[in-house]
């Protein structure tokens, strides 16, 4: 049976150290830059549902850091053996499994957690964003760089989990990570939370409005789409 | 009946794939640019849809439940091997989505060349593994699993060939420039959300 194998990218000779300057760009380039979510465009489908409280976002990010990095590695360390043909389907079965590991031991260890994130834990393995970084990168570059750009990425999708999590909690039910934050005196005064901050829509705004402020900053995300 | 109809009505406006749970959402900002690539879209996904989750119903009821295997040998009574229901779901929406994709570019050329990238993507659209997986959390049964794959299709459907609509429109309104692109789609799919929020409660 004829086995097409991926065209093998030429390898460099040079030896470069553990966090060389390109090394560190691949891990810092997704937080902002090429944001996963706000630019790539990639996994905001499992993320919004799970951003009403912080406890779960974090989890939730944490879950996605494991993923990305260790899937990243995996598929680098295979690309000279993966027939072009049909990486998807072992892309998936190697995201499939780590998703696995993660669904146990949430179940095992933080059981409320666990049912609070309901289907989202299975639902990291469509996550566009591994899938993105393997086809965009593990299977071009080295084990050490893919795993960097793994964490870079997990990070970045963190982050805007986190942030989002934070709006919504604090406006959404006045706590932070499950302690009162907004003081009882300004309930007596007539403050109300937020009914809207805990209903589905309100991700979606905190995200549009996350995406305005980024591009007004960095000019050169403008029309990137 | 009724009970199965209130499923179907819930499935489409209540609990809507997109603006309840985000799911799909890649495929949905991405190809919601033009109503016909939308609509082909939509079409794919219903199909594919209702092909995927009751056959993972089926996998998950006589392979992988606890006792499930029963029928082969009384002595597998006890393997509950649902831990592998994340690879198996996902090995078959693959595999079905491979024969929709030949199906399609045999077919109906035109519509192949203008989805694109995004047919062979419908295997990590979210809304069809997520599909299967609320099909798992909340036990349906066969018919309940049939109705509410239909329903989950339809629901995502309505909301891609609305969002394109709009979308089409907003070429002539005048956004200011760092909003454009993603970042009004948000905004619009949240105000969309709100809106479909309006059926909430909703009982046949």
């Amino acid at each position: 049976m004829a086995v097409e194998t991926a065209p093998a990218p030429v390898v460099e000779k040079k030896k470069e150290p553990l966090f060389s300057k390109k090394n560190i760009r691949t891990l810092r380039d997704p937080l902002d830059d090429n944001n996963p979510i706000t630019v790539q465009v990639l996994g905001i489908c499992s993320a919004l549902a799970v951003t009403v409280q912080v406890k779960p976002a974090l989890i939730m990010a944490l879950g996605v850091i494991f993923v990305t990095a260790f899937s990243n590695l995996i598929i680098s360390l295979l690309r000279h053996s993966i027939p072009t043909r049909v990486r998807i389907i072992v892309q998936l079965i190697v995201i499939a499994t780590l998703v696995t590991i993660v669904d146990q031991v949430l179940k095992a260890y933080m059981f409320d957690v666990s049912k609070k994130l309901s289907v989202f834990v299975g639902l990291i393995i469509t996550n566009c964003i591994v899938m993105g970084r393997l086809e965009a990168f593990a299977l071009a570059n080295k084990p050490w760089p893919s795993f960097l750009d793994g964490i870079g990425n997990g990070v970045g999708y963190g982050i805007i989990l986190v942030v989002v999590a934070v709006f919504r909690e604090l406006f959404g039910s006045g706590t932070l990570l499950g302690y009162q934050v907004v003081p009882q005196w300004a309930y007596d005064m007539g403050y109300v939370n937020n009914g809207l901050m805990m209903l589905p829509p309100a991700a979606l705004f905190i995200i549009g409005i996350y995406i305005w402020v980024q591009r007004s900053w960095n000019k050169k995300l403008i029309n990137v789409s | 009946m009724e009970h199965l109809l209130n499923l179907l009505i819930k499935a489409i406006f209540v609990e809507n794939v997109i603006f309840a749970f985000f799911l799909g959402m890649c495929s949905f900002l991405a190809v919601s640019k033009k109503i016909k690539t939308a609509f082909g879209l939509g079409l794919a996904v219903i199909f594919v849809m209702i092909l995927t989750t009751p056959l993972n119903y089926l996998i998950l009821t006589y392979m992988l439940k606890e006792g499930a295997l029963a029928w082969i040998h009384p002595s597998l009574a006890n393997v509950d091997l649902t831990f592998l229901a994340f690879i198996l779901f996902i090995s078959t929406i693959a595999g079905a989505v491979q024969i929709v994709e030949m199906a399609v570019e045999k077919f109906t050329p035109a519509l192949y060349n203008s989805l694109g990238i995004f047919l062979p993507l419908i295997t990590v659209n979210c809304s069809i593994l997520g599909t299967s997986l609320f099909m798992q959390e909340r036990e349906y049964n066969f018919v309940e699993t049939v109705v509410f794959s239909l329903g989950a299709g339809i629901g995502f459907f309505l909301a891609i060939v609305l969002l394109a609509a709009i979308r089409e429109r907003l070429r002539y309104a005048n956004i200011p420039a760092p909003l454009q692109g993603l970042g009004i789609a948000m905004i619009i799919t949240g105000l969309m959300g709100m809106a479909f929020l309006s059926f909430s409660g909703i009982q046949l």
